[in-house]
């Protein structure tokens, strides 16, 4: 996905071609544009053709009558070129902004349902720049590119038919330029394909850089690591610049030649149009045609360079657009899957193992965990001993990689996603809210939360602090709610949670920034709701884990035991050790301690 | 409605204004100001291309002349039986200016991709260093989506203009000029004709210049809404998806996306306008010579030959016109994004770096507040969080802060590590103002663990080692090792040099604390602040790094924000915050043993342990 990786093998045009269903909709504006586009390109060849038979003509001959007929022919061409230039920018003003938009749209809808596993891997600024640059870069091509190609192609194919009637040696000459041309143009494009999709993935990297920058300013400022963080952009840019470099040495390579393709036709057909000339094989006249003729030839070929340019980028653009669309999403309803209706609220994990996609260390190994309906299981254990993992399986963020879990007896994979996030919601041990209204925030995806309902969920979670922001409800917090207290923005994260009293509910640490008034008064309240709602709640503090009916100690991935706190206390010393309250302070370890002022 | 408006995003005080704003006349000249400052290093460069592109097309101009002599002579000379040798000259020599052209248009292109491409480095660096030099408060306005839209699509914008060859406008205005002479020269009244044209050209300038500018700055508006939603809403993807927000997400996006279409096809409807304008213009005024000189030459006024070369020449004057359009569309959308970055670069740091700082060699930690106040934003009366505060912490004391969530605790540690600046009174480290000292002596004395522990895609080592970047390997793992974070590093499946991905995401919240919390330990700062480090960790890993706090603290000063009171053991001291006051101050052990907030707090708190 990054640079660093090894550039995909080309796989040319294949992917640009599978954009055609994008432009399928808008095959009748294409062909307007492309007709008026060749209307302007011979409107404006009929210009000077007018001229001379106005010189020819009319004024050879002195005569006022002709002119007036020929200059206005003159001028309704020159008319025409501008109307079919306008039309042709017209159309394209809609339907390929259309286009783009549409495609634009489908990648975030896309993105919006890869699994968190995809996204836990994927750099935003490689996302970003597909939306943006990328599409550009198609859209001008599809838009613009492939209309030139074409309308170039088929002045090619006149002018050099015109060439054959004239004088068909010559004309021969000509139609051969076309083979080093497209030599030329197949080596240009294998070169030209990878340090394109180098630029566009650099890119993505500068991009990726610079979010990581922005989000962590914080811990950049309280470090001053600016410099570091600076050198890191820098090295980025620095790359960018070589690549584009690269691409623009291979462009003045191609550019340069391509250049000189009409000009050397041009002296060649010179020479022999004036030796034919000599033999009298060829009248004056017509070799004086034939080089105009030629000259004519000389803008379509420059432009294909140039098109051929962005035809490359828009492929390897589309190459990176069909790497996201060409991802499966891991985790999506199967086939068949049915609502999840009215549920009693029975969870069960049943022989669950799970590791992280791409890793090779099972997570969780065979948890077997049962929790009634109403009832509310605490979780405990080590750091990083797996209790956010085995929470993020049951709203499906991620699958488990064996076993199943089941809610009424029901494989959750076997019902469809909506209904099972429905039923189930999650506080997350880091809040993630977003830069929008606080009642945005609380409702996210329930944009038919009454305000009854919220405002009942803003007490559960004790968070009335909201009715004092400057506009209540309506304030944008900042991006991810760090105009908040830590505090205030746990607090968010449960209500939001709790909001329109789910069946089941997962809490991961849910307490964590909390003082211990506050947290009081949020457990007084969360227990009328976990009286009636099954519960998995994440504790590491005994105050937490009293909001359970029955706390289950994670170990080495495994449940090792099940029971109240209490019983638990009395009889599994590892339980003990993890949460017990006697801070012993006194057998004074050695610690290993460096950096020492 | 505009997505600006939409009811979602909520109201914040700086929606007023994404930039101050002094007028448009203000904000062109400022933007061009940029681009004079990223040409002026490669004038050189710039001069030397420009003599390129005239050479090129001072050899292009031999092609015709050859051609002539050609067919005028070359091939008389054949028909009078003495050999095509002239015909072959001539031939060379248009090889030759041919391999000219070539070789000068291959220069052109490698020195001004050249010249481009670091101007664009240029300019992505400048903007870089001074988006990492503005403060907390404006970033929190701004927003990331921003910064990556300045960086990206923006910079891109102007890279499309640097793109879009030099050698048009060199060529344009050159064969504009010289044509116009050769006109006047030919025939006075015939190029008064062509002149006719030229005031409406001017006004289809201005038209297209006026329109535009709006048009591709509403463009750069709209695109960094739509990079800012997209950026956030993926960033959130396990809310998104936890909590169904797929559809309202989507809802969303396209109506941000419908504005930036509407944006830009504004602009493209303007140049639908504009360039067949200029088109038309050119075509007409064609035609009114083809007619009004076709007529002089009939009545003998001049010769067929100066008819012929004036509509030669026409050609030539008005495709350069037409040129010129499209690079000032070109010119017009770079300009749009050009303001937007000479406007972030014209952003001053609300915490700025003093004139004349005054150096703090070796910090002791002793830390006052004098009479502080302040509020994350100034205008409001009633925003204020600090409404009043004192505060002398002696060098070395371990100070531990405790009180209600939203008191202010976060607050105060954040102006004593300088993320803000008090409104009124003062912070001083050893009697030094922080405000007055440089950011690197600051920061060598105020560490801060911040409350949201962030780590960076790279390493777990990369991660620490920006505590201190000249640590080694040996330093690393030394930190690691005395907050109790090396077991579950090695543990790791490439132990130190495991990626943790963005934002730390391979790691569990308590992994993250514990890599921050080396981090700052690897440091080694005068004065350490720790907020809420070790909320996230289990108790045995906590009671670990209190223990490790211990022998860390003895020689330095620390200020310890926390809800578990575990913490206070550790502590010389104490203060209880309530609402932005610091109503308790002093040793642990006597204010439990009092009757004060404290004692009922640490009552509370111990009843929690069960
Ligand atoms: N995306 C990931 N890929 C691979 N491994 C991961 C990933 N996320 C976490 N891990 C690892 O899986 C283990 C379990 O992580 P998890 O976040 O579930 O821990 P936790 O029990 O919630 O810890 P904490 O109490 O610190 O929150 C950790 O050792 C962590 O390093
Ligand atoms: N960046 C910010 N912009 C605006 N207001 C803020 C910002 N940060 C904090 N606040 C507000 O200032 C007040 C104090 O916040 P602060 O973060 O100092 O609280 P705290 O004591 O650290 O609380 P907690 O224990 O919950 O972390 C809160 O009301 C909060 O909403
Ligand atoms: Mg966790
Ligand atoms: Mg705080």
């Amino acid at each position: 996905m990054s640079a660093d990786q090894p550039v995909p093998a080309a796989r040319s045009f294949r992917s640009l071609w599978r954009l055609r269903s994008y432009l399928a909709p808008y095959k009748g504006q294409l062909l307007v544009m492309g007709v008026a586009a060749l209307f302007t390109v011979f409107a404006e060849l009929a210009v000077p053709l007018v001229s001379a038979r106005v010189i020819d003509g009319p004024v050879a001959r002195g005569e006022t009558s002709g002119l007036w007929a020929l200059g206005a022919l003159a001028i309704a061409f020159g008319i025409g070129e501008a109307v079919f230039g306008f039309v042709r920018r017209w159309v394209q003003s809609f339907c390929m902004l259309d286009m783009e938009t549409q495609l634009r749209n489908d990648l975030y809808a896309h993105l919006q349902r890869l699994p968190v596993a995809y996204h836990d891997r994927a750099q935003t600024g490689q996302l970003v720049t597909r939306a943006t640059s990328d599409l550009t870069t198609i859209r001008r091509f599809l838009g613009f590119g492939v209309i030139f190609l074409i309308v170039n192609v088929m002045l090619f194919a006149v002018v050099t038919v015109l060439l054959f009637r004239l004088y068909w040696p010559l004309g021969l000459v000509v139609a051969l330029s076309a083979i080093p041309v497209v030599l030329m143009t197949m080596s240009f494009e294998r070169e030209y394909i990878v340090a394109s999709r180098q630029c566009q993935d650099l890119e993505g990297d500068v991009a990726t850089v610079v979010e990581e920058s922005a989000v962590g300013i914080r811990i950049i400022k309280a470090l001053g690591r600016r410099r570091q963080i600076g050198a890191r952009f820098l090295r980025e840019a620095r790359r960018l610049r070589t690549a584009s470099l690269g691409k623009v040495r291979i462009l003045a390579k191609f550019w340069s030649i391509l250049d000189l393709v009409p000009q050397v036709l041009l002296g060649v057909v010179l020479l022999f149009g004036a030796l034919a000339v000599s033999r009298g094989d060829l009248s004056l006249g017509s070799l004086v045609a034939f080089v105009a003729l030629v000259v004519m030839l000389a803008w379509p070929i420059e432009a294909m360079g140039w098109i051929l340019a962005i035809g490359q980028e828009s492929a390897t653009a589309a190459d990176r657009l069909y790497d996201v669309f060409d991802t499966e999403p891991a985790v999506q309803d199967t086939p068949g899957a049915r609502d999840l209706a009215e549920v009693r609220g029975l969870l069960r994990f049943e022989e669950v193992s799970f590791r992280f996609p791409g890793s090779n260390q099972n997570v969780l190994s065979n948890v077997d965990l049962t929790i009634e309906p109403g009832e509310t299981v605490a979780l405990v254990g080590a750091t990083g001993s797996g209790k956010t993992a085995l929470t993020a399986l049951v709203p499906r963020l991620y699958d488990v990689t064996s076993g199943r879990i089941t809610i009424d007896g029901v494989d959750i994979r076997d019902v469809t996603l909506s209904s099972l996030r429905r039923v189930v919601a999650t506080a997350f041990e880091d809040p993630t809210l977003f830069s929008a209204s606080v009642r945005e925030n609380l409702a996210l995806g329930r944009i038919d939360a009454t305000d009854a309902e919220i405002a009942e969920a803003i007490d559960i979670a004790q968070a009335g602090f909201v009715y004092e922001l400057p506009w209540g409800l309506a304030t944008r917090i900042g991006e991810q709610g760090l105009s908040l207290s830590g505090g205030q923005r746990q607090r968010l994260a449960l209500a939001r949670a709790v909001l329109g009293r789910p069946r089941v509910l997962v809490l991961d640490d849910p307490l964590s920034a909390l003082d211990v008034y506050t947290e009081g008064l949020v457990e007084e309240a969360l227990r009328h709701v976990l009286a009636t709602t099954t519960a998995l709640v994440v504790a590491h503090r005994p105050s937490t884990v009293l909001l359970a009916d029955r706390v289950a100690l994670l170990s080495g991935g495994r449940i090792t035991a099940v029971g109240t706190h209490t019983e638990l206390l009395d009889t599994v010393p590892a339980y003990r050790q993890i949460l017990s309250a006697e801070a012993d302070f006194d057998d004074d370890l050695e610690l290993p301690v460096g950096a020492s002022r | 409605m505009t997505t600006a408006e939409s009811p979602w995003r909520g109201v914040a005080s700086e929606d007023a204004a994404e930039i101050s704003v002094a007028g448009g006349v203000f904000l062109r000249e400022r933007s061009r100001r940029l681009l004079r400052s990223l040409a002026r290093p490669h004038k050189a460069a710039l001069w030397t291309v420009a003599g390129a592109v005239l050479l090129q097309n001072a050899a292009g101009m031999a092609g015709p002349y050859l051609i002539a002599v050609g067919i005028d002579d070359g091939i008389p000379q054949i028909l009078a039986g003495d050999g095509p040798s002239t015909l072959f000259i001539v031939f060379g020599l248009f090889m030759l200016s041919a391999v000219a052209q070539g070789a000068l248009r291959w220069f052109f292109f490698t020195r001004s991709g050249y010249v481009g491409q670091a101007m664009l480095f240029q300019l992505r660096r400048r903007v870089f260093n001074h988006l990492q030099g503005l403060s907390l408060s404006f970033h929190e306005k701004y927003t990331s989506g921003r910064v990556i839209s300045r960086l990206t699509s923006d910079v891109e914008t102007i890279g499309e203009l640097l793109d879009e060859s030099l050698d048009e406008l060199v060529m344009a205005v050159l064969s504009i000029v010289s044509i116009g002479v050769i006109l006047l020269v030919l025939d006075a009244p015939l190029a008064l004709v062509v002149l006719l044209s030229f005031p409406l050209l001017l006004l289809m300038f201005r038209w297209f210049g006026k329109n535009s500018t709006l048009s591709y700055r509403r463009t750069r508006e709209t695109v960094a809404l739509l990079i800012v939603q997209f950026a956030e809403s993926l960033g959130g993807i396990r809310a998104v998806q936890a909590f169904r927000r797929e559809p309202r997400n989507q809802e969303i996006f396209e109506e941000v996306a419908d504005d930036y279409k509407a944006a830009n096809r504004r602009a493209w409807q303007l140049i639908a306008v504009f360039e067949p304008g200029i088109m038309l213009l050119g075509n007409l005024t064609i035609g009114a010579v083809l007619l009004y000189g076709g007529y002089r030459t009939i009545s003998g006024e001049i010769e067929v030959g100066v008819l012929v070369a004036f509509l030669l020449y026409l050609r030539r004057f008005f495709a350069p016109m037409e040129d010129l359009s499209v690079l000032y569309n070109s010119f017009q959308s770079a300009t749009a994004a050009l303001e937007k970055l000479s406007g972030v670069l014209e952003e001053s740091a609300t915490v700025p770096a003093p004139a004349y700082p005054r150096s703090l060699e070796s910090p002791q930690g002793t830390v006052h507040f004098d009479a502080v106040r302040f509020g994350y934003r100034s205008d409001a009366e009633a925003a204020v969080v600090l409404p009043r505060l004192d505060l002398r912490i002696p060098a070395g004391q371990t100070v531990a802060l405790v009180g209600a969530t939203g008191a202010g605790k976060s607050t105060l540690a954040r102006l004593l590590a300088r993320f803000y600046d008090p409104h009124e009174g003062s912070v001083t480290v050893d009697g030094v103002d922080v405000r007055d000292l440089t950011d690197a002596d600051l920061r060598r004395a105020v560490v801060m663990v911040t409350q949201e522990s962030f780590l960076f895609s790279g390493s777990v080592a990369e991660n620490i080692a920006l505590g201190s970047p000249s640590a080694s390997r040996a330093d690393i793992e030394q930190a690691a090792q005395a907050i109790g974070a090396h077991e579950f590093i090695t543990a790791l499946p490439e132990g130190y040099d495991t990626d943790v991905r963005k934002r730390g995401g391979r790691l569990s919240a308590g992994q993250r604390q514990l890599v921050s919390f080396a981090r700052a330990f690897l440091a080694d700062p005068a004065i350490l602040i720790l907020d809420e480090a070790t909320s996230s960790l289990d108790v045995p890993s906590e009671r670990l790094v209190q223990r490790a706090l211990r022998t860390i603290l003895t020689d330095r000063t620390a200020l310890i924000i926390a809800h578990r009171l575990s913490t206070v053991e550790i502590a010389d001291r104490v203060l209880v915050m309530s609402d932005g006051r610091i109503v308790e101050d002093g040793a642990a052990a006597d204010l439990i043993g009092g009757s004060g907030a404290f004692a009922d707090l640490h009552q509370a708190w111990l009843d929690s342990l069960v």
